[in-house]
């Protein structure tokens, strides 16, 4: 089973509320001071969907990270939790696409692996909420995709994918090759391992250019866009709250449910 | 191809009715259509439509294609990529909005890579921008911590909506319209995934996404016990129970139940929120509602930014007054 999983580093999004900032002249979100960069949520419950199936079955699995002066020990996490190859698409050209650039971009890394039979992505990036890349990847390959899986269990060259809906799931066979975007509801993803650390540590990635990848400059990155990014704006918060106070919390309790009834709540 | 002209809107049907997105995003198809003289299309596929077409058409719609066959009983990627890409083709128009549901984020962008063009997903606003009719796409990111406001020139223009971002109309059963039923062949062995089941949660009493009062709670809750304190409180208000993220990861409670940015969205008359920091993914489910109530015993907790009333102290002493309170003022 030859696994593939698509892992972006971005600004950690659990990050206070309040270090939030945005540079209005660039359009660009202000990293927060000593807060490092994580891989996006989303894409770890992805990496933890693929070692489960090796954990049943066996199988390589190759990370793909793409972006610009990727922090090392951010992007060789995947390796520690015990996928076993990390190809970087590292370049400044690689920076500030949409999701029809970097699926473009990540479609042709993957058609260089060559050999795959899982692509692995998350639902939706942490930082532009996008949830295309996956299906876009997909249609570039031209392989099936099954969205928001929470359980995928490989037999006889299908896979079984559990799918959320809003009030349930569905229960979907698919054939192989295919690609498939992973939820949260996938299950908390396994913490590195000493041992894992230590071979991640060591573990060389490999780092492809454009050109390694048969890409044009002007197809990648924020040159590849179809969309335009006319404003990104902090949505304003009315920020009134009134707190009611009172000598104990019961008593404060109490007030809270007088309080919304004056206010005609409840 | 002809100039691309019209609003076209996926219809989204439940046991033959059309669901409340679809009903929202005709709402906003119809305003954004009248802003560029153009039509509202609604497209619908399935299986026994029942009185959905005529609703479309009640809810906004000026022509409603049906696409009615067993094939498309049950939303698949392979058989309604294909059926949409060429119902577009055949109506080429300028904008196509989708309802960003378990339907619409899988068929839209596949589709959109498709076509070849561009696509916003989970809107909150579309307008027309003045000058050169583009259409203005805004949307949450970064967790909700910040709005995106994109363009794009690739033809039609594509989004999703969140559900209940958009107001639908008031129905007129005596709008006019027609009703265009269509057909698409597709080979069924183009097909490669299978539906093998559907699995439903019985919840019950009222649905989270419907009720006027929603107490929700968080990992300060600490466990299910707790839960099932404010179980009983949303039940005494006739509203739902919910959770942000780490109870339903802990399985203190059902996944289902989860509001925010990947849960429900939620925009109940009143939302209590019990020990819940009031971090941005949490909040982009909830931060519609009304009145935000938000009890927490940090009075740093960013909650309390989104908050209308508010306490600070801890919910095991603050909860049972409140809720022995409220049962006092109910019974009158
Ligand atoms: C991509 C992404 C998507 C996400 N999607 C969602 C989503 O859809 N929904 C969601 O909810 N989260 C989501 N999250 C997680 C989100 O970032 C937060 O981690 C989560 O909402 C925190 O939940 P919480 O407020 O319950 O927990 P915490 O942030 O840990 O807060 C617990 C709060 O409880 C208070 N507390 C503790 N004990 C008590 C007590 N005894 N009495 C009173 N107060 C007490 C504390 O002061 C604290 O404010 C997402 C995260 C990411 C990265
Ligand atoms: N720069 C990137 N590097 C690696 N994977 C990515 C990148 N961008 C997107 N992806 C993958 O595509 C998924 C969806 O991204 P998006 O459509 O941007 O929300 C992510 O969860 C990743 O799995």
């Amino acid at each position: 089973m030859n696994m593939i999983v698509c892992c972006k580093q971005v600004l950690d999004p659990e990050a206070p509320p309040a270090s939030f900032k945005i540079d209005p002249a660039s359009n660009k979100v202000v990293p927060p001071p000593n807060v490092p960069p994580v891989i996006s949520p989303f894409d770890e419950n992805a990496v933890e969907a693929a070692l489960k199936i090796k954990d049943k079955q066996g199988g390589k699995i190759t990370i793909i990270s793409m972006g610009n002066n990727l922090t090392r020990d951010v992007v060789k996490k995947p390796l520690s939790m015990g996928a076993d190859e990390l190809v970087l698409l590292e370049d400044p050209a690689f920076e500030g696409g949409d999701s029809w650039s970097n699926a473009y971009a990540l479609a042709m890394a993957i058609k260089k692996i060559g050999q795959f039979d899982l692509i692995f992505c998350g639902r939706q990036a942490a930082d532009w909420d996008s949830g295309q890349v996956g299906s876009g990847i997909a249609e570039i390959l031209g392989i099936p995709n099954v969205t928001l899986a929470k359980k995928v269990e490989v037999a006889d060259g299908k896979a079984r994918v559990e799918r959320v809906l809003s009030d349930g799931y569905q229960v979907i066979e698919v054939t192989l090759p295919a690609l498939i975007t992973v939820s949260n509801e996938l299950g908390e993803p396994r913490y590195a391992t000493l041992k894992g650390i230590m071979a991640a540590a060591k573990k060389q990635p490999t780092v492809w250019k454009p050109s390694d990848i048969s890409v044009e400059p002007s197809q990648i990155g924020a040159a590849g866009r179809k969309t335009k990014l006319m404003k990104l704006f902090q949505p304003v918060r009315e920020g009134k709250c009134e707190i009611v106070e009172a000598d104990s919390p019961a008593e404060a309790g109490t007030k809270l449910a007088n309080r919304l009834r004056e206010a005609k709540l409840i | 191809m002809a100039e691309p002209k019209g609003v076209m809107i996926y219809g989204e049907t439940v046991d033959g009715k059309l669901s409340s997105i679809t009903t929202e995003i005709l709402g906003c198809g119809r305003k954004l259509a009248d802003n560029l003289q153009e039509e509202v299309i609604c497209v619908i596929i399935g299986n026994e439509l029942g009185e959905s077409p005529k609703k479309a058409i009640a809810y906004g719609a000026d022509k409603v294609f049906t696409v009615d066959a067993p094939l498309f009983k049950d939303y698949q990627t392979d058989s309604c990529v294909p059926a949409m890409d060429k119902l577009m083709k055949d109506i080429s128009p300028r904008i196509v909005l989708f309802g960003q549901t378990a339907i619409g984020r899988d068929l839209a962008p596949r589709l959109a890579f498709r076509l070849g063009v561009s696509l916003s997903m989970d809107c909150l606003e579309l307008n027309i921008n003045p000058n050169g009719k583009l259409l203005e796409q805004t949307k949450p990111v970064y967790g909700g911590n910040a709005r995106a406001v994109y363009t794009s020139e690739t033809m039609p223009q594509m989004a999703t909506v969140r559900q209940k971002a958009m107001s639908p109309l008031e129905p007129d059963e005596s709008r006019k319209g027609e009703i265009i039923p269509s057909k698409v062949e597709i080979d069924p062995s183009q097909i490669r995934t299978k539906l093998l089941e559907t699995v439903k949660e019985q919840v019950a009493g009222i649905k989270l996404e419907d009720a006027t009062v929603v107490v929700s709670g968080g990992r300060g809750i600490g466990g299910p016990d707790g839960f099932k304190q404010l179980e009983e409180l949303a039940k005494m208000l006739k509203g739902a129970a919910g959770a942000s993220r780490p109870p339903c990861d802990n399985k203190w409670v059902t996944d289902t139940v989860q509001v925010g940015l990947t849960g429900k969205i939620v925009t109940p008359e009143v939302y209590i929120a019990v020990a819940i920091s009031g971090a941005s993914q949490h909040l982009a489910g909830c931060s519609g509602s009304k009145n935000i109530i938000a009890i927490n015993k940090d009075p740093e907790a960013n909650i309390f930014k989104e908050a209308r009333f508010g306490v600070v102290g801890d919910w095991k002493q603050v909860m049972p007054a409140f809720t022995q309170r409220v049962k006092e003022l109910l019974a009158g």
